[in-house]
């Protein structure tokens, strides 16, 4: 066991800490706090996440032959780690993330020369087009069909919390091909232009009030034989694949230790009843304990890296991961609501609101991080019977 | 940036788990519970054989020379196996402190007698006022006669019947803050004046109340520095602490396994329980704990091994083991229903040695505090 990093990794984090210092626009995340679905926040992160495909940094871990820098797997983790630490404002991160390795692994090699440059590069935004009404946690019994005609698809259906879907230039989705094989093996695998005739999007507005996710409408919607990615009925399986790639971060961590700060910060500074908070028993308690919790997630993180830097697919820790995160940062939104006390109700970005009112909007998005990308209790299931063996 | 064992630890790992398979089931364990002593001399002096005792200490003392963070590999088998001996009194909180802060005459002396297993200590820490704060330290010794002569009582004191020799943390001075004005003695277990008082625990391990009226020792006894033997105790106590969570670590990886096991042969319904989410969903929450607990323990014993500042990581490891540990416990009796709670069904075990961990060398409680300061507040 090794928990030291190289002298070439730490000076590299003080490269991207640099960086970072130099690009982020002045008060970032601290006088300048913005909705991640505000359009100035859209602006700011095509504008950061540009300069990052200009360095090659956005896909840095891919290798060089499709716009990547072949970087060595810590190096990428460190810039992850650095990047969330600071709240980088960037966008399209499911691009470099899991739909780039996926299409290097699946696609014809038109269709990589004709994606990933743009993925690498930040140009091109993409949503996902997985969850429909009827199927979230069941996510294999969706209904949105794809049928042959001639040389195109037709797609009819429809799709649902399709994050930046107002945004997005492309979509990637999968939808039935097959309706009479059994439900993982009729799924297929499709890349479709958001200006496709037929295709529309419809923004709802979630618990805070913002425009974070889309339902995503096929009506007729024709398109190319090559928009098919992977083999035909497949789908599925390279979806579950991805969304393996979607459950792998330090992101968590790094942001949660970020909110710590500032209620460290916050608790030093602000005096009830004749003392600081910092100096009241309960609240050093449970700053505490948020810190344990923060680390135990960090070490958990670096469990799974471990097994990603052999180019391992980690197996239900990367599950585990996931559950204890999302919940860990419920728990650390609700510590900071607590101290917060009256304050703590007034709303982002309003006057008297403390830090910004940042805590408050935590509170209200971070009840999403146990449903988005595979409910806690999915999770479970899954380390409890892919993990542990425990009968169906 | 590495969390797998190296070859050398899986080794080591392998090794002592066949041992301790073969020599410490759970049928040993119980009847160490009801033994006089509570630990098999004779399956010591065999760890000792297999270099166990001596792992961490230099070659130059008879040790063999490996780093803290192997003995936490071996201290998780030991946790596992429920392994009755006295590692933490005689290595961890008696041998360890020489090693830190003896004269070199003083480790000449004690640690390859410690490592061949052929001598026993033990550290005399805490006291009534039970804890490991350094203003619990208020057993007195006056400078008398070129000597030292020590009042007082310490209480929890680990397997101090069968220890040739105590250390004993004193108070010297009252100047300077509590940390300041602490001694260590060397005090041999049949000096005059020092008796001792068995404790009945949870977890069947050997404490005692030792009780020193009017003992008389030579300048010679003393370890370390006159009143500055705190950092000493600390860092004894330090690793006596990692090295506890890395225990625990395997009580709660076994307690966690006979549940997954339990759950998957367990008929009702007719079908067994572990296919019902709620037991599935316990196993998940269990193994997340299990191995939290693990990678924050190996991260304190890798910067402890490292000679980093490692209060922080430290009490991490303490406070989410201690907790966690007992947690995972918890929820393998819930799995297991009315057999666990029965003697002669294994867990039990399990149960109460998580709370004996739990509260030595500190609480969760205790340990948070640590960790509010280290993070500045």
């Amino acid at each position: 066991m090794d928990f030291s990093w190289s002298r070439e990794e730490e000076e590299f984090r003080q490269e991207i800490r640099d960086f970072l210092k130099a690009e982020l626009p002045p008060g970032w995340n601290d006088t300048l706090v913005l909705d991640h679905e505000d359009d100035e926040y859209i602006r700011l992160a095509k504008e950061f996440t540009g300069k990052l495909g200009a360095k090659g940094w956005f896909t840095a871990h891919w290798p060089t032959e499709y716009g990547g820098l072949d970087w060595p797997f810590w190096q990428h983790f460190i810039m992850n780690e650095e990047m969330s630490i600071a709240d980088a404002p960037i966008i399209g991160g499911n691009g470099p993330k899991f739909l780039g390795p996926t299409i290097i692994h699946y696609g014809t090699d038109e269709q990589k020369a004709k994606f990933l440059p743009g993925i690498a590069k930040g140009e091109t935004l993409w949503v996902q087009g997985y969850s429909e009404p009827n199927s979230g946690s069941d996510l294999a019994s969706l209904q949105t069909r794809a049928v042959e005609d001639g040389d195109e698809w037709v797609i009819n259906g429809q799709k649902i919390w399709s994050s930046y879907g107002h945004y997005s230039d492309w979509c990637f989705m999968l939808a039935r091909t097959d309706p009479d094989a059994p439900k993982h093996r009729g799924i297929s695998y499709f890349l479709i232009d958001m200006k496709t005739p037929g295709v529309t999007v419809r923004p709802l507005i979630n618990i805070a009030g913002t425009k974070g996710f889309n339902e995503i409408f096929f009506e007729n919607v024709r398109v190319p034989k090559e928009a098919l990615l992977g083999e035909k009925n497949r789908g599925w399986y390279m979806a579950t694949t991805t969304l393996s790639y979607e459950r792998t971060a330090i992101e968590a961590p790094a942001r949660a230790q970020r909110i710590l700060n500032d209620l460290v910060r916050y608790a030093k500074l602000t005096k009830k009843n004749g003392h600081t908070l910092a100096e009241d028993p309960n609240v050093r308690q449970r700053l505490a304990q948020m810190a344990i919790e923060i680390d135990v997630a960090r070490c958990l993180s670096y469990r799974v890296a471990t097994t990603q830097s052999r180019d391992e697919i980690p197996g239900p820790e990367a599950p585990a991961n996931k559950v204890f995160c999302s919940e860990l940062i419920q728990r650390l939104a609700q510590v900071g609501m607590q101290m917060l006390g009256l304050y703590g109700q007034l709303e982002f970005n309003t006057k008297w609101a403390p830090l910004k009112g940042k805590i408050e909007r935590l509170y209200l998005t971070s009840v999403s991080g146990t449903i988005a990308g595979g409910t806690s209790e999915i999770q479970r299931n899954i380390i409890a019977e892919r993990g542990l063996g425990l009968p169906r | 940036m590495d969390l797998s064992l190296t070859e050398e630890q899986e080794l080591l790992q392998s090794s002592a788990r066949d041992f301790l398979a073969q020599k410490s089931p759970t049928t040993h364990v119980r009847a160490m519970e009801e033994d006089d002593i509570g630990y098999s001399p004779e399956l010591w002096k065999e760890a000792c054989e297999l270099g166990w005792a001596g792992l961490m200490f230099p070659e130059a003392y008879g040790g063999a020379g490996y780093s803290f963070i192997e003995l936490c590999v071996l201290m998780e088998e030991c946790g596992r196996a429920l392994f009755p001996s006295p590692f933490h009194s005689a290595i961890l909180t008696f041998g360890l402190p020489i090693l830190l802060g003896g004269s070199e005459a003083q480790k000449q002396k004690y640690l390859p007698v410690i490592s061949a297993g052929t001598l026993l200590g033990t550290l005399a820490l805490t006291e009534p006022s039970a804890t490991y704060d350094p203003s619990g330290i208020s057993v007195r010794a006056e400078a008398r006669d070129g000597g030292y002569v020590i009042n007082g009582t310490k209480l929890f004191v680990l397997n101090a019947h069968t220890a040739d020799e105590f250390l004993v943390a004193v108070r010297t001075s009252d100047e300077g803050g509590p940390a300041n004005g602490i001694s260590l003695l060397l005090v041999p277990a049949d000096a005059p004046g020092v008796s001792i008082t068995g404790l009945s625990t949870i977890a069947s391990d050997r404490q005692f109340e030792v009780e020193f009226t009017n003992v008389a020792v030579g300048a010679d006894a003393l370890v370390g520095e006159f009143n500055q033997a705190w950092p000493i105790i600390k860092s004894a106590i330090d690793h006596a602490t990692v090295a506890k969570c890395a225990e625990m670590v395997g009580i709660g990886q076994v307690a966690f396994d006979m549940s997954v096991d339990y759950a998957k042969n367990r008929v009702q319904f007719g079908r067994p329980i572990g296919s019902f989410q709620a037991i599935k969903h316990k196993c998940s929450d269990m193994i997340i704990e299990v191995d939290g607990s693990r990678f924050i323990t190996f991260r304190a014993a890798w910067s402890l091994a490292a000679g980093l500042d490692a209060d922080r990581e430290v009490a991490m490891a303490k406070a989410w083991t201690s907790e966690a540990c007992r947690r995972v416990c918890a929820n393998a009796h819930q799995i297991h229903g009315g057999i666990g709670f029965t003697k002669e069904y294994d867990l039990q075990l399990y149960f109460r040695r998580a709370k004996n961990g739990e509260v030595l060398y500190g609480d969760a409680d205790v340990h948070r505090e640590v960790v509010a300061q280290a993070i500045g507040l």
